[in-house]
């Protein structure tokens, strides 16, 4: 096995948290975020699809959900920045006996509100909603999904049937919207008792009925905490925004070399402000004319434009996953985002100029940053 | 009857760095084997059998040099002092 290189990080610091196909890696920077170092590879040869800083409470720990084809998934923490990792014996995310259904891979690990600091939730494939409400010692899983009566005809995407995205609304207690693909985005107004359909104006391009109840394949949901009733997502075809926590869904792929893609992030500060990287199509998944281009927009979506400064702009042919790009907090918002061939971006200004953190990654898969 | 695990190199963890681990089984089957080491190292098992309870798809459970798979599965019969390997399959990317 490879020799694992630690990193010390201290208070203030900034994380950039990078999950890749064959194990999992930190890189630390001082606030300046001009140099950042490297630690890892954690869980060598193990495909970590999740993770995620939970600062709340005091804590300083990184999540991260390990997969091994032989062994199974689980869910593992640190609290010392990867010097030291509690892996659970027995995994702490699994479907209950009288289901019949096993974990094949946890897809997402959201904490929940910063008033609720035990909270935590994973999403994970087969398409379905856990939460622990101990700090992440116990899982269950959210009924009120599971039963749905769509669940049934949700098909699997080309990742498998699974639950990816997870998004509380920080104000309103007992709102969340998950997305599945293929299911489409789903949302519960009472904590998860109930769930309904939220796909009003998303179309489904591989479905004879375009515009169907549910079965769209969603690939990625973003809010801005500050407004969460607005929200923008990336489809598998299809570029949208609603203002209304999901109820309807209007294109705003304007100006966009293709509204093909996976990722998508928003500004820390900014709710009209949010991130893409464009795909020229899901036959060839892969950066439209062999450039590596950031979308922003500034106004909602009324309008994208691409960023290019530190980005190669020939023969970047690059494929860029649906939670491989995150942000940090600082005042000049960070940036981050990871390519399947193994670069990690990032950017200090907000998107107007990136570097490469690094060249020589495993296929990158997630990334998540944070101030520590 | 008493019966051997072998460990494949990942499991190790789940059983303080063990290479091979003697359990006495009161049965005389492989998944009631793996029942009794599960109450010594609940790690190692769950690691070999999902929740529910089924040898995950690309594990190996020998006897000797017979894979279970070949056999009756986790009804495979036991003799005593037979050894059983855990291993990871030839799968991978």
């Amino acid at each position: 096995m490879p020799t694992t290189q630690q990193i010390e990080v201290r208070r203030g610091d900034v994380v950039v948290l990078v999950g890749t196909m064959k194990g999992a890696f930190l890189f630390r920077s001082g606030p300046d975020r001009r140099r950042f170092e490297m630690g890892g590879p954690y869980f060598p040869g193990h495909s970590v699809y999740a993770m995620a800083f939970d600062g709340r409470a005091g804590r300083r720990r990184v999540w991260a959900a390990s997969s091994s084809m032989h062994w199974g998934s689980v869910l593992n923490h640190s609290d010392d920045f990867g010097a030291n990792w509690t892996t659970p014996e027995v995994p702490t995310v699994q479907f209950p006996k009288e289901g019949g259904k096993s974990l094949a891979s946890i897809w997402q690990i959201c904490p929940g509100r910063a008033d609720e600091p035990d909270v935590i939730y994973c999403g994970v494939e087969p398409a379905a909603l856990f939460e622990s409400r101990d700090g992440g010692k116990s899982f269950q899983l959210v009924e009120g999904l599971w039963q749905h009566p769509h669940r049934e005809k949700w098909q699997p995407g080309g990742g498998g049937l699974c639950l990816h995205t997870i998004v509380p609304d920080p104000k309103q207690r007992g709102r969340m919207l998950v997305a599945i693909s293929t299911g489409g985005v789903y949302r519960t107004d009472d904590a998860g008792r109930t769930w309904t359909a939220r796909n009003k104006g998303v179309r489904a391009q591989f479905l004879p009925d375009k515009h169907p109840e549910f079965g769209q394949c969603v690939h990625k949901v973003a809010r801005h905490p500050a407004r969460p009733e607005r929200l923008y997502l990336q489809n598998h075809w299809g570029l949208y925004r609603s203002d209304d926590a999901g109820d309807s869904w209007q294109d705003v792929a304007r100006g966009v070399p293709s509204d093909f893609g996976f990722c998508m992030a928003v500004h820390p500060h900014d709710p009209e402000t949010a991130y893409i990287v464009p795909l020229e199509s899901d036959g060839f998944r892969c950066t439209p004319e062999g450039k590596l281009r950031v979308y922003r927009t500034r106004d909602g979506g009324g309008s994208w434009q691409p960023l290019i400064e530190g980005l190669p702009q020939r023969d970047a042919f690059e494929t860029v996953l649906r939670d491989a790009m995150g942000t940090d907090e600082e005042e000049s918002a960070g940036i981050y985002f990871g390519t399947r061939s193994g670069k990690l971006f990032g950017s200090r200004d907000g998107g107007d100029s990136w570097s490469a953190l690094a060249t020589g990654l495993p296929p990158v898969v997630c990334v998540r940053a944070a101030r520590t | 009857m008493t019966v051997t695990f072998h460990l494949a190199g990942f499991l190790r963890t789940f059983a303080g760095g063990a290479h091979e681990v003697s359990v006495d089984v009161p049965g005389a089957t492989v998944g009631e084997a793996l029942r009794a080491l599960r109450e010594r190292h609940p790690g190692v098992v769950s690691r070999v059998l999902d929740e529910q309870g089924a040898v995950r798809r690309h594990v190996n459970v020998f006897i000797g040099d017979r894979s279970i798979r070949d056999g009756a599965g986790l009804e495979t019969t036991l003799r005593d002092r037979e050894e059983i390997s855990l291993l990871a399959a030839v799968s991978g990317g």
